[in-house]
C-alpha cells in the first residue's frame, strides 16, 4: 500500500531535501565549534578539517577564560531567566485564573487589556523605560531586565493559561469548595498541578528570547557585573575581533548552554509549538 | 459559581490579578504611551519643554532626518519582503515534506532544523560574518570547489549586497518557526479530507495546492503578522553584525538601529530621547497599520475551518 501510494523516488527525495537543509542549517555552528579547538594556522589553512593532534588547541579558551568574566556572565543570564520565568509563571496563572474562573464585571475588557501586549513590542517604549529605570535605581541591575521581561511574557502566558484553565472541570473546583477550600487554596491546590504542561509551553517559549536578548541588557545593564551572557559574548568578540581563536572560542562557548538547554526541552518546546498553543 | 459567594465582596479576585497588571501597566502599557508623550516634548538647557508636533516636523521635513528615517524605514520594508518572499515559502516547503506520512527520521530533521532558530543573533550575527568574510575565505573555497568562485564578493562589506544578505542570515536563522506552525496547521487537516481528494484523483503536488494549501492560510496569516512585528521591531542581527552605525554608509540602517543610536547616542552623536520618541512612536504607528490591516483586511477573509 504504501510503495503504491509513494513511490520511492518521492520518498529519496524528501530524504535529499530535508538533508541538505540540515545541513545548511548546522553548517555554520558546525564551522564555528570544530574551528574553536583548532590552532591559528590550521584555522586559516583549513578552515574545514576537523581538528586533529597537529592542529589542536586551546589557546582561544585559555584567552577567553582570562579575559572575560564568562561564568559572572552565565550566572547573571541564569538569575535573569530563571527569575523570570518564576515569576511570568505565577504571576500569569494567577491572572488567568482570575480570567478563566470568575465572572466579574470588566472581565473581557481586562482580558483584552492583557493581550494588548501580545502584539505590541514592549522596545517601543524603551525610552521610557530607561528613564524610569534611572530615576528609580535601578538602571544596571538585574531587577531592571526581571521587570522588563516579566511584563514582556505576561500577555501571553495569561492568554494561553487562561484557555487551558477554562477547560479545568468545574465538579473538581465546587468539591473543592464544598470541603472547604478556600479560592487560594483551590488555585494552588487544584487547579495548578492540572495545568502544568501548558506552563511547560510557556515556560519554553519565553526562555529563549529572554536568554538571547541583546537590546534590553544593552541598554537597561550595561555594567561588568550585571552582564548577561549575550551581551558579555558581543562585548568580549566586538574587542577581540582579530583574534580568531578567542572570538571563535568565545561563541562557542555562548552556544553551549542554550544547545544543552534545546536538548534537554526540545520535545517540550516542539511539543508546546505543534499543539496548537498559539492559534 | 457557588451562591454564597456571590454576596461577599470577592477580593480574591483582586488579589489573583493584582500582580501581573500592576507589573504590565507599569514596565510596559506606561512607558509605551509615556514613550509617545516625550515625542511631544523637547529639551532646552536641560528642561524639558512642550513643543507640539515639532519633532515629528523635524523627523519628516528636515531632510538631515528625513533622508534617514525613510533610508532606514525603505531598509526595514525590504528587510521583511526578502522574509516574506524566502522565509515562508521554504518553511512552508519543508513542512510540507515534514508532515509527509510514514517519513522516516522525521523528529530529527526537526529539531536539527530548528536549532539556529535557539542561537541568538549575537551568535548568528558573528558566525555568518566569518564565514562570509573574505579573510577567512570559507565562502569563496566554498563556490570554488563547485566552480563558482567568480559570483563570490564581500557581501557584507558591499553596500548593494549587504541588507540582502543580512536578510537571508535572518532567514535562514527564522525558518525553524514558519516550518513548525505549518507543520503543526498540515498535522491537524484530518485524513477524511485527504482520502475524499484521493478519490477524486487529486494526489501528489496537487493535493497539496489544491487541499492542503487553502486549509492552512490562517496559518500562513499568523506567520506573516508575526514576520511582520518581529522584523519592523529587529535590531539584534544588524546591531551584532555591523554595529550601531549599520553599516556600509547606513546601507543596513533598520528602524530598530535607527532609534538606538538616536535616543542612547552613538559615538560622536548626543543622545536625544525625546527624538528617539518620536522615531519610536513612528515604529508604534508602523506596527499598528500592519496589525490593523491584518485584523480587518486579511484575518476576516480568511476563513478558519475547525475541524
Amino acid at each position: 500500500m504504501s510503495t503504491l501510494r509513494k513511490p520511492a523516488g518521492t520518498t529519496i527525495a524528501a530524504h535529499a531535501i530535508l538533508i541538505t537543509y540540515t545541513l545548511i542549517a548546522l553548517f555554520p555552528v558546525f564551522v564555528i565549534l570544530i574551528n574553536s579547538f583548532k590552532t591559528r594556522r590550521a584555522i586559516f589553512r583549513e578552515p574545514l578539517a576537523l581538528p586533529n593532534a597537529d592542529s589542536f588547541s586551546l589557546i582561544g579558551y585559555q584567552t577567553v577564560f582570562n579575559q572575560g568574566d564568562f561564568f559572572l556572565y552565565f550566572q547573571n543570564s541564569m538569575i535573569v531567566t530563571v527569575v523570570s520565568l518564576t515569576l511570568i509563571l505565577l504571576f500569569g496563572a494567577m491572572a488567568a485564573f482570575a480570567l478563566a474562573e470568575y465572572g466579574f464585571r470588566g472581565n473581557t475588557l481586562m482580558g483584552l487589556y492583557l493581550a494588548l501586549g501580545i502584539m505590541i513590542p514592549i522596545r517601543i517604549g524603551t525610552v521610557a523605560i530607561l528613564e524610569m529605570m534611572v530615576s528609580t535605581g535601578l538602571v544596571n541591575t538585574l531587577t531592571a531586565l526581571i521587570l522588563v521581561y516579566t511584563a514582556q511574557g505576561l500577555p501571553l502566558a495569561v492568554f494561553i493559561l487562561s484557555e487551558f484553565m477554562r477547560g479545568v472541570s468545574d465538579d473538581l473546583k465546587n468539591a473543592g469548595r464544598i470541603d472547604g477550600l478556600s479560592e487560594y487554596q483551590i488555585f494552588f491546590r487544584l487547579v495548578l498541578p492540572l495545568v502544568r504542561p501548558a506552563m511547560a509551553t510557556v515556560a519554553v517559549f519565553n526562555m529563549i528570547p529572554i536568554w538571547n536578548d541583546l537590546w534590553f541588557p544593552l541598554i537597561l545593564a550595561p555594567a561588568e557585573e550585571v552582564k548577561t551572557l549575550t551581551l558579555g559574548s558581543q562585548v568580549f568578540i566586538g574587542q577581540f575581533v582579530t583574534d580568531w581563536n578567542a572570538v571563535l572560542s568565545a561563541l562557542s562557548m555562548a552556544i553551549l548552554p542554550v544547545m544543552i538547554l534545546y536538548v534537554i526541552f526540545s520535545r517540550q518546546l516542539i511539543r508546546g509549538i505543534t499543539s496548537g498553543a498559539v492559534k | 459559581m457557588a451562591h454564597t459567594t456571590k454576596q461577599k465582596p470577592r477580593y480574591h479576585i483582586a488579589v489573583f490579578l493584582a500582580p501581573a497588571v500592576i507589573v504590565y501597566t507599569a514596565v510596559m502599557i506606561y512607558p509605551l504611551f509615556n514613550t509617545l508623550r516625550l515625542a511631544l516634548f523637547t529639551e532646552i538647557d536641560q528642561q524639558r519643554v512642550w513643543v507640539g508636533l515639532q519633532n515629528f516636523r523635524t523627523l519628516f521635513g528636515d531632510a538631515i532626518w528625513s533622508d534617514q528615517f525613510w533610508n532606514a524605514l525603505g531598509n526595514n520594508a525590504w528587510f521583511f519582503l526578502i522574509h516574506m518572499l524566502v522565509q515562508n515559502p521554504i518553511g512552508v516547503a519543508l513542512a510540507a515534506i515534514l508532515s509527509s506520512p510514514r517519513l522516516r527520521f522525521s523528529a530529527f530533521y526537526r529539531t536539527a532544523i530548528f536549532i539556529p532558530t535557539i542561537l541568538s543573533f549575537v551568535i548568528v550575527g558573528f558566525a555568518w560574518k566569518l564565514i562570509l568574510s573574505p579573510i577567512w575565505g570559507i565562502a569563496p573555497d566554498m563556490l570554488d570547489a563547485i566552480g563558482l568562485k567568480f559570483l563570490y564578493a564581500p557581501w557584507l562589506g558591499k553596500e548593494e549586497y549587504a541588507l540582502t544578505t543580512l536578510s537571508l542570515v535572518s532567514v535562514w536563522q527564522y525558518v525553524g518557526i514558519p516550518m513548525m506552525l505549518i507543520y503543526a496547521a498540515l498535522l491537524s487537516i484530518p485524513d477524511e479530507i485527504l482520502e475524499a481528494g484521493e478519490c477524486d484523483g487529486i494526489t501528489g503536488m496537487s493535493a497539496f495546492f489544491k487541499i492542503k494549501l487553502p486549509l492552512i492560510l490562517p496559518s500562513i496569516g499568523i506567520i506573516s503578522i508575526l514576520t511582520f512585528v518581529a522584523n519592523f521591531n529587529a535590531f539584534d542581527l544588524i546591531y551584532a553584525a555591523q554595529g550601531a552605525l549599520a553599516g556600509p554608509d547606513f546601507s543596513t540602517d533598520i528602524l530598530g538601529t535607527f532609534m538606538y543610536r538616536t535616543f542612547f547616542g552613538f559615538q560622536l552623536q548626543l543622545g536625544d530621547p525625546h527624538m528617539g520618541s518620536a522615531i519610536a512612536s513612528a515604529m508604534f504607528g508602523v506596527i499598528l497599520i500592519g496589525v490593523c490591516i491584518y485584523l480587518f483586511g486579511i484575518q476576516r477573509r480568511l476563513r478558519s475551518y475547525q475541524f
